[in-house]
């Protein structure tokens, strides 16, 4: 296997080109995929025999809690590869990615909540997975905000890439112990009606719409990455010509 | 090595003792917030019994979170941190030895002035084995974990409401097993799964957590 890859992955303008080019492939990806997807879960995909049209939710829903998680796991991988590797790229990627994260954990828990209210009948109910979402956004909560509370750059990152890998190894522990103290405390009033083997008129748009959030979490963190990168490189020469360069076209056009 | 880990323990204990009121603070926390609630819920016996084996334990957890805010303070504020962190020993036994002598003093006294409070709130006497048991297992855990969110905090002005915001999260698992075990005996049922996975948690935090507290020390004190 290749490592150079690997290597000039910690070269910020390398990195600024390459992603330039990965950009609009992304994005336009992320457009259609949840345009398609949004069209078609919430129009064509059949009504849930139990749940009528409410449960259509689902289709962002889901996506947003996959997001949610596969987030906290790219924090805790760029937290190790900053910590081993010292690549600066990586302490750029926790610490654009973390605030996105968050908006997914919030969305999901939202749409949860809007969703329970009709299946329910209450906005909030201590479900297991409810609660490991709450206690997944206050995770996030605190990794934005060790960040944000050491003023060196540096430190800040390592911080919070130990505070990321930490969390991680507690994740899956959180996740059993809340689920079972769930199923010890929580009185039979809720089910959660068994999901049933969705038709794959149900679950194909779901996958496109998972296959599209993942798509746009990649293009907003990019984004956010390449601004980031402009940045912390403001002083350096490429970026420099870069600037005068997008200037001298903005001033002619 | 282990000539190197009681010198640091009787270092600790000096220090405490010479500062008894540093002693005594999470203790007296710990107590009026267990009193708070009655007052808080009402005073019938029989919701004070169902509610207190939460109660002891949220209390517990936030009485060792008070005490963690200056764990490091003042080795970080006189520069003894620095010294471990360039000493040739491994920084991992100087954290544990630091870790083991706060717990001795907040923990394991937590532990002893818990009975006398899960009195007050009613719950049977036949339970107490179960409630000192747990503490013992649980509260090593509060003390590692916290120990990371405060070894990463040190350096911060004002880091104690940043470091609630940060080992909260964590302490779940034990908040959930521990209250857990005393529910199951105060219903009369076995306590041993929740004690057992506390016992797991308190072992694996043990062997793993040193070195993050560890990595956290060199961050501040790089800084």
């Amino acid at each position: 296997m290749k490592w150079t890859f690997f290597h000039k992955l910690g070269s910020p303008k390398w990195f600024y080109e390459i992603s330039g080019r990965w950009l609009p492939i992304l994005g336009w990806a992320a457009v259609l995929l949840i345009l398609a997807g949004t069209v078609w879960g919430l129009v064509f995909a059949p009504q849930d025999y139990q749940q009528g049209n409410s449960f259509r939710i689902i289709y962002i829903h889901v996506p947003a809690a996959f997001l949610a998680q596969s987030g906290y796991l790219l924090l805790a991988i760029a937290g190790v590869v900053s910590l081993v590797w010292k690549m600066k790229l990586a302490d750029i990627a926790l610490k654009c990615a973390a605030p996105v994260g968050a908006w997914m954990t919030f969305i999901a828990l939202v749409t949860g909540s809007i969703w329970g209210k009709p299946t329910w009948g209450t906005w909030w109910v201590w479900d297991a997975r409810l609660t490991s979402m709450l206690i997944l956004l206050f995770l996030y909560f605190g990794i934005i905000a060790l960040g944000q509370a050491i003023s060196n750059r540096d430190s800040s990152a390592k911080a919070c890439a130990v505070l990321a890998i930490v969390g991680v190894i507690n994740l899956p522990i959180i996740k059993y112990s809340v689920e079972w103290w769930n199923t010890l405390h929580q009185p039979a009033t809720f089910t959660l009606t068994e999901k049933p083997a969705m038709p794959a008129q149900m679950w194909l748009p779901l996958l496109v719409m998972v296959v599209g959030f993942y798509c746009f979490f990649g293009a907003v963190v990019l984004m956010r990455m390449r601004l980031e990168v402009l940045r912390r490189e403001s002083r350096t020469s490429w970026v420099r010509t870069l600037v005068e360069q997008s200037i001298g076209r903005g001033g002619s056009a | 090595m282990i000539g190197l880990f009681v010198l640091l323990l009787k270092r600790e204990a000096l220090l405490l003792c010479r500062r008894p009121a540093e002693l005594a603070n999470p203790l007296v926390f710990f107590a009026i917030v267990i009193a708070l609630f009655p007052l808080a819920v009402g005073p019938e016996s029989q919701l004070l019994q169902e509610l207190s084996p939460g109660l002891v334990w949220v209390a517990a957890l936030l009485a060792v979170l008070l005490s963690l805010d200056g764990l490091f303070r003042g080795d970080y504020e006189d520069g003894s941190l620095e010294q471990w962190v360039l000493s040739p020993h491994p920084l991992f036994v100087l954290v544990l030895a630091k870790v083991a002598a706060h717990w001795v003093f907040t923990g394991l006294a937590l532990v002893v002035l818990s009975p006398v409070l899960a009195l007050m709130l009613g719950l049977p006497a036949q339970c107490f084995g179960v409630l000192l048991l747990s503490l013992l297992l649980g509260t090593p855990v509060l003390s590692l974990l916290g120990a990371v969110g405060a070894a990463l905090t040190v350096g911060l002005k004002r880091g104690g409401l940043l470091l609630a915001l940060l080992i909260l999260p964590l302490y779940i698992p034990v908040l959930i097993l521990g209250s857990g075990a005393l529910q199951a005996c105060l219903h009369g049922m076995p306590a041993t799964g929740q004690l057992l996975w506390l016992g797991s948690l308190m072992v694996l935090s043990l062997t793993l957590s040193p070195f993050a507290i560890g990595a956290g020390l060199r961050i501040s004190v790089g800084e």
